[in-house]
């Protein structure tokens, strides 16, 4: 795949302004202009894509339309016909998901003693986790603190992250790095084994600690073989789809539905965890997504059908550099490590438009301006984007460094006839991350007793907008505090029998309020087969 | 858009000339759910075998890294069943070649090379084996390190190993054991277990959004 002429043509001026902007430095924007930027340009402030709940524990809040659709759908319940006293499993730990924070909670659970079952939507691993290129945080350098680390977070999510759930974070930081080191994770180290690790957006502390540009890969996959050792049971292409809640209001189980024979199945359990993921699947204000197929909320769905509330769910990330060329790549992610090692975004005319380390959110805003009001931009599949100069990586750190860094990068694009380490790429937002989600406490606890969460399904830890490598880590810590507390619970628990009740409540607040939709949810997979264009 | 014919599980279909295999098979109509993760060529579910029309050749290759050609036909591979031992790795003998000893068909391969030809990953599959079969979990496991455990080195492999799983106990051994300690996570973890740096996220907890503020627009960034 080569670029179209006019991208050849603004190609060379990139190439002509490169050995200047090597010794240039742009300023960082002050605080109002983040604000006028973003109140502009972030999608999170285009009203237009919005919709106000108007059923539910978040009744009158406004999340994205595609996912309030779905907050506010039909039950599959409420068509199938169900017995829920006749138990297909009996267990003390159900797991929902089978990504990272799912497959840490399993871990642990089992750990401690617990039987454990973990299902999930389609193979154990196959989930954001996996997908993770750039690294993950935590303050253990020597001159880097867990307080730094604190209050990099704080002024990246804008000050809205619950401080009990961030302050969990940190200080459990470096722990979860030496839990992932004892498990036979592979990270960069030096020579005397100390931790490579380099700046992300918005850190203060080089913190990020990588496993090359595999980071997600190899934790999942080494996860993956630690659930299977710790004989976790494993049930896969069977999506929860409803919660079971017993006569108190307790967690007793939950509903399944295998893909495979397209029956519902009763899981019996003293505990839930629910660890789904997030929600780039549902496409919001039609941007591509960097996901992985099953990020469709549906954690989130089915918590907030059971009464859970929601935090910060219209806070979405969207990721600033997405392929936005060649069309197989489509919305995939280019990772921010990239970027971190000075890679400059550049437009059309070869010119940087802004500093090279600002949070996720200000940059997406920047190159959307850039694109849409500016017109500087470079006409690519969809629409305009930008360049992401990667040849300059090499350039400022000597050659063979993103072979050595950025292995994944180079193959994904090597594949489609493009060398990222002579010529510039080209970029553009990608929907990313669900900032917000599911109510939790330290514990990793919701307010129905016994019910768990964990991961990306999970709000509050970030605040309104994650940095990176923060959200490997809070998988890793919240995950293995949801295994670990929902094990103790379990020894102590006995729910009664399971039932749909709140789902039948659900159904009556929904007709009240006079919604006839009856869009199913949650949604399981999206749905391409209409799509005949290039999505990725 | 240019189109091409292609054969997807048996049935021709005429699509753009520049989608992925999985693209293509949603754009004819198949609403995926096995043999699709995470579309990026990270998860390895998308394994599948073509062949080009008429000719003798097989290929196998990711789905949604890889794109169509006329007269492509595609079947699939997913849940290729491999062989995975179950270990205690708190107490695997390191010194022996514990790789070996659990996988021990490592040493029937016949270095037909079936496996490195057909990676998707451009792995020296065979010889990450090799390196296994002497012990060298550090070669074995640079060598293996980008493996998605898609199994199709597996499939087409005379001597029945299962490869993904052998370069991944080969990497978590190389992890756990053998990659140099870090000592300042190892003494990080004990200064926060003995307290020390509690009291200074305490104060950032109790501390308003103005103070915050200026303690953030303040704050040093390491060069
Ligand atoms: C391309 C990409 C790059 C990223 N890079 C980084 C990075 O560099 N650093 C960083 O910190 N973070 C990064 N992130 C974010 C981070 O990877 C994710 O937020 C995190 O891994 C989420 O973990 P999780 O376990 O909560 O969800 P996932 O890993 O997505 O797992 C969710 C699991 O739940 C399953 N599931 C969904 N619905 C159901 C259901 N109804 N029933 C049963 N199972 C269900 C899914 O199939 C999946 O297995 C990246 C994300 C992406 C997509
Ligand atoms: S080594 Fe085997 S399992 Fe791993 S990516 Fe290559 S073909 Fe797939
Ligand atoms: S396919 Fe099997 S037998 Fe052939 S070289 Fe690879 S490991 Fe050896
Ligand atoms: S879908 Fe994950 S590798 Fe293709």
């Amino acid at each position: 795949m080569i670029y179209t002429e006019e991208m050849r043509a603004s190609q060379a001026r990139v190439e002509a302004t490169r050995s200047i902007r090597l010794s240039e430095t742009l300023p960082r924007f002050t605080a109002e202009e983040k604000d006028v930027l973003l109140k502009q340009f972030h999608p999170d402030y285009h009203e237009d894509g919005f919709t106000r709940l108007s059923v539910g524990p978040n009744k009158g809040d406004q999340v994205p339309s595609e996912l309030a659709v779905l907050l506010q759908g039909q039950s599959r319940m409420d068509e199938a016909d169900v017995d829920v006293d006749h138990i297909q499993f009996e267990t003390d730990v159900l797991v929902i998901g089978g990504g990272g924070a799912g497959a840490a909670a399993a871990i642990e659970a089992a750990r401690h003693g617990a039987k454990v079952l973990m299902v999930t939507k389609l193979r154990l691993g196959d989930a954001n986790t996996g997908m993770a290129e750039g690294g993950i945080q935590a303050a253990d350098k020597e001159h880097d603190s867990p307080a730094a680390h604190y209050l990099d977070a704080m002024g990246g999510g804008h000050y809205k992250n619950i401080p009990e759930l961030l302050s969990e974070l940190v200080l459990r930081g470096p722990e979860a790095i030496q839990w992932l080191s004892s498990l036979g994770v592979l990270f960069d180290k030096e020579r005397d084994g100390a931790m490579v690790t380099t700046h992300g957006g918005g850190t203060s502390y080089k913190r990020m600690h990588a496993c090359g540009d595999y980071t997600g890969a190899e934790i999942m996959r080494v996860l993956r073989d630690e659930v299977r050792n710790a004989g976790v049971d494993v049930i896969e292409y069977s999506p929860a789809v409803e919660l079971l809640l017993d006569g108190d209001g307790q967690a007793a189980g939950a509903v399944l539905y295998d893909f495979d024979t397209k029956e519902y199945h009763i899981v019996r359990a003293k505990s839930v965890i629910l660890a789904a993921g997030g929600a780039g699947r549902l496409h919001y204000q039609g941007f591509p997504t960097s996901n992985h197929y099953g990020s469709t909320a549906d954690g989130l769905v089915m918590a907030y059908r059971a009464g859970v509330p929601l935090l910060y769910a219209g806070a979405i990330q969207y990721h600033p550099t997405g392929a936005a060329y060649p069309p197989q790549i489509y919305g995939a992610l280019v990772t921010e490590k990239v970027r971190s090692l000075d890679a400059m975004l550049v437009n059309k005319d070869g010119d940087a438009f802004l500093h090279p380390l600002e949070t996720r959110d200000v940059v997406a805003a920047a190159i959307i301006r850039e694109c849409q009001e500016r017109n500087k931009g470079v006409y690519a599949l969809h629409g305009q984007a930008v360049w992401l100069d990667t040849p300059m990586v090499d350039i400022l750190h000597g050659e063979g460094t993103m072979e050595k860094r950025l292995p994944a990068m180079i193959h994904m694009y090597e594949k489609f006839g493009i060398d990222i380490r002579k010529q510039p790429i080209l970029v553009y937002p990608t929907l990313h991350y669900q900032n917000g989600g599911i109510c939790i406490g330290a514990k990793s606890e919701t307010k129905i007793p016994g019910l768990y969460a964990a991961g990306e399904d999970v709000g509050g830890i970030h605040g309104k907008n994650r940095l990176m490598g923060n959200s490997l880590l809070d998988i890793i810590v919240f995950g293995r505090i949801a295994g670990t507390e929902a094990a103790a619970y379990s020894e102590q628990a006995h729910p009664g029998k399971g039932n749909l009740d709140h789902v039948r409540r659900f159904d009556e607040e929904r007709a009240a309020a006079g919604i006839t939709e009856k869009v199913l949810s949650p949604k399981l997979l999206p749905d391409y087969t209409h799509n005949r264009g290039t999505r990725g | 858009m240019k189109m091409v014919t292609v054969y997807l599980l048996g049935k021709m279909f005429s699509v753009p000339e520049d989608l992925t295999i999985m693209r293509a098979m949603e754009y004819s109509g198949f609403r995926l759910v096995r043999g699709c993760g995470c579309r990026s060529g990270f998860c390895g579910a998308c394994a599948v075998v073509y062949r080009l029309k008429g000719q003798t050749e097989t290929h196998s290759a990711l789905a949604c890294q890889t794109k169509v050609e006329d007269g492509m036909c595609v079947g699939r591979l997913e849940s290729f069943p491999i062989k995975k031992m179950e270990y205690d790795m708190e107490d695997l003998p390191v010194a022996g070649n514990v790789v070996g000893q659990l996988y021990p068909e490592i040493y029937n391969c016949i270095h037909c090379n079936a496996c490195t030809r057909n990676c998707p990953q451009g792995i020296q599959v065979m010889k990450y084996i090799a390196l296994a079969q002497k012990g060298d979990y550090a070669g074995c496991a640079k060598e293996s390190f980008r493996c998605v455990c898609c199994n199709i080195c597996a499939a087409s492999c005379p001597a029945k190993i299962s490869h993904g799983p052998v370069g991944l106990l080969a990497r978590r051994l190389m992890g756990k054991y053998i990659a140099k300690k870090s000592r300042h996570l190892e003494d990080r973890v004990k200064a926060i277990q003995e307290g020390k740096y509690i009291a200074d996220v305490q104060r950032l907890m109790e501390a308003d959004d103005d103070e915050l503020r200026r303690l953030y627009e303040g704050r040093t960034i390491e060069k």
